[in-house]
């Protein structure tokens, strides 16, 4: 059995833990108000901008702009949007899998299938892995500076025809609790196939189709991407403020189990000192 | 009324959403002329200049001081996006007035190569722009 010193010990360093679990807990919480408002805000603008894009690119001939000729996918690039901190549950995990699980089914379909890793966790896990690293960013604050860089380097590759088909892989922010892991194809854009005659009808174009596109193709990007590390960052402070405060209640619950067993094991010592007391006396007395 | 009679008219820009309503008329700044928009028009996309944007509902008229971007219309359903954009209701006039009155003293004696003068002038124009929104939305209501 474990002695008295021994619980003493394990008791004061699971009180530690849960002093930095809850204070971690905490600063997460402040960090997710904050992630949350700016999401929300950036949302419908990004939102709006995808619906104009989309509508345009529909109506339009697809020779008309670089970025949106559609060449037979030979090389394909896949952008993985992780953390650049731990402790934040299956936060990454769930991400990385859903990447794994992606390079695994489309390692034949391509020729090649290089990352974008965002986050530095990302980069640390596919650093022993098998495959080609086009671009490892460390994110520390999200900005909309960053998400440019990212764009420009994607849209020159596209351009250039570095690759044939890009697609990320982030979290989608719902709430504190959940978070939504999507997989889109950003490029070529999504055309709607449809037989509507909303769709069908032409679009008059101010200045001209090809000014326009210059404008809205390239910042459309860039905003797509944008709200992606917006809704990674605000996902992951959630699963870490979700699992700090389960951390924090385990250590609570065995904190008391821990009471327990040392409150038993001083009642048991006190006891055996007693009876020793007083066998003693009766062997005196005799 | 039957709901045909309105248009879904939406504001955005980068930092929020700053109009959602049903509306009967836009007329907004396209780069290549100030246009109107009313229910039926024929789908259309453009950029905007920085400049006035009206909204015109059954009761009231809802001006709108915006900084430039997209607008893109599709039968009963008009979006703008602008880089920025804020409600007359909205606008500080005091506010503007101080910026105006600072960027043009800035702007004062300021040399046309210095690269803080592009800066300046369109802090002045914003202003100006605000005031001018403003000054309509009150003679009108």
């Amino acid at each position: 059995m474990a002695s008295l010193k021994d619980l003493k010990n394990r008791i004061g360093s699971v009180k530690k833990t849960e002093q930095i679990t809850s204070a971690m807990r905490m600063v997460a919480a402040a960090k997710l108000r904050r992630a949350q408002s700016d999401i929300i805000a950036a949302r419908p603008y990004a939102i709006k901008t995808n619906e104009v894009l989309i509508s345009l690119v529909t109506r339009t001939n697809p020779d008309m702009h670089p970025l949106l000729r559609v060449r037979e996918p030979k090389k394909c690039v896949l952008v993985v949007v992780a953390s650049d901190r731990g402790l934040c549950g299956s936060f990454n995990q769930n991400v990385f899998r859903k990447a794994d699980a992606f390079i695994k089914e489309n390692k034949g379909k391509y020729e090649e299938l290089s990352l974008v890793l965002v986050g530095k966790r990302s980069r640390d896990f596919f650093k022993r892995k098998q495959v080609k690293v086009r671009k490892s960013i460390v994110i520390g604050n999200p900005s909309y500076e960053l998400a440019s860089e990212i764009g420009d380097d994607l849209i020159d590759g596209y351009i250039n025809g570095e690759f044939d088909e890009l697609y990320i892989i982030f979290n989608e922010f719902k709430s504190a609790m959940t978070q939504i892991l999507h997989e889109d194809r950003v490029l070529p854009v999504e055309r709607i196939e449809s037989d509507d005659e909303m769709v069908k009808v032409e679009y008059l174009c101010e200045p001209t189709e090809d000014v326009l596109l210059d404008a809205l193709l390239p910042m459309s990007l860039k905003i797509f991407f944008y709200r992606a590390l917006l809704e990674s960052a605000a996902s992951e402070h959630g699963a870490r403020m979700t699992a700090m405060e389960s951390a924090s209640g385990n250590a609570g619950d065995m904190i008391e189990k821990l009471s327990i067993k040392y409150n038993r094991a001083r009642q048991a010592a006190i006891t055996t000192e007693l009876m020793e007391v007083v066998s003693g006396a009766e062997a005196l007395k005799g | 009324m039957s709901d045909e009679l309105y248009m879904q008219l939406d504001v955005v820009t980068p930092e929020k959403s700053v109009l959602s309503r049903k509306v009967t008329e836009v007329i907004a700044p396209g780069s290549a002329g100030e246009f109107g928009v009313l229910i039926g028009h024929t789908p259309f996309l453009t950029t905007l200049k920085s400049g006035q944007v009206i909204a015109k509902t059954e009761d009231k008229d809802i001006y709108l001081a915006v900084g430039g971007g997209f607008a893109e219309v599709i039968s009963d359903r008009v979006i703008i996006l602008a880089e920025s954009a804020v409600l007359a209701e909205d606008i500080d006039e005091q506010k503007a007035k101080a910026d105006l009155d600072q960027a043009q003293d800035k702007l004062k004696g300021m040399n046309k190569e210095n690269p803080e003068y592009s800066r300046w002038e369109s802090k002045a124009r914003e202003a100006e722009l605000k005031l001018k929104v403003l000054e309509n939305w009150r003679g009108k209501s």
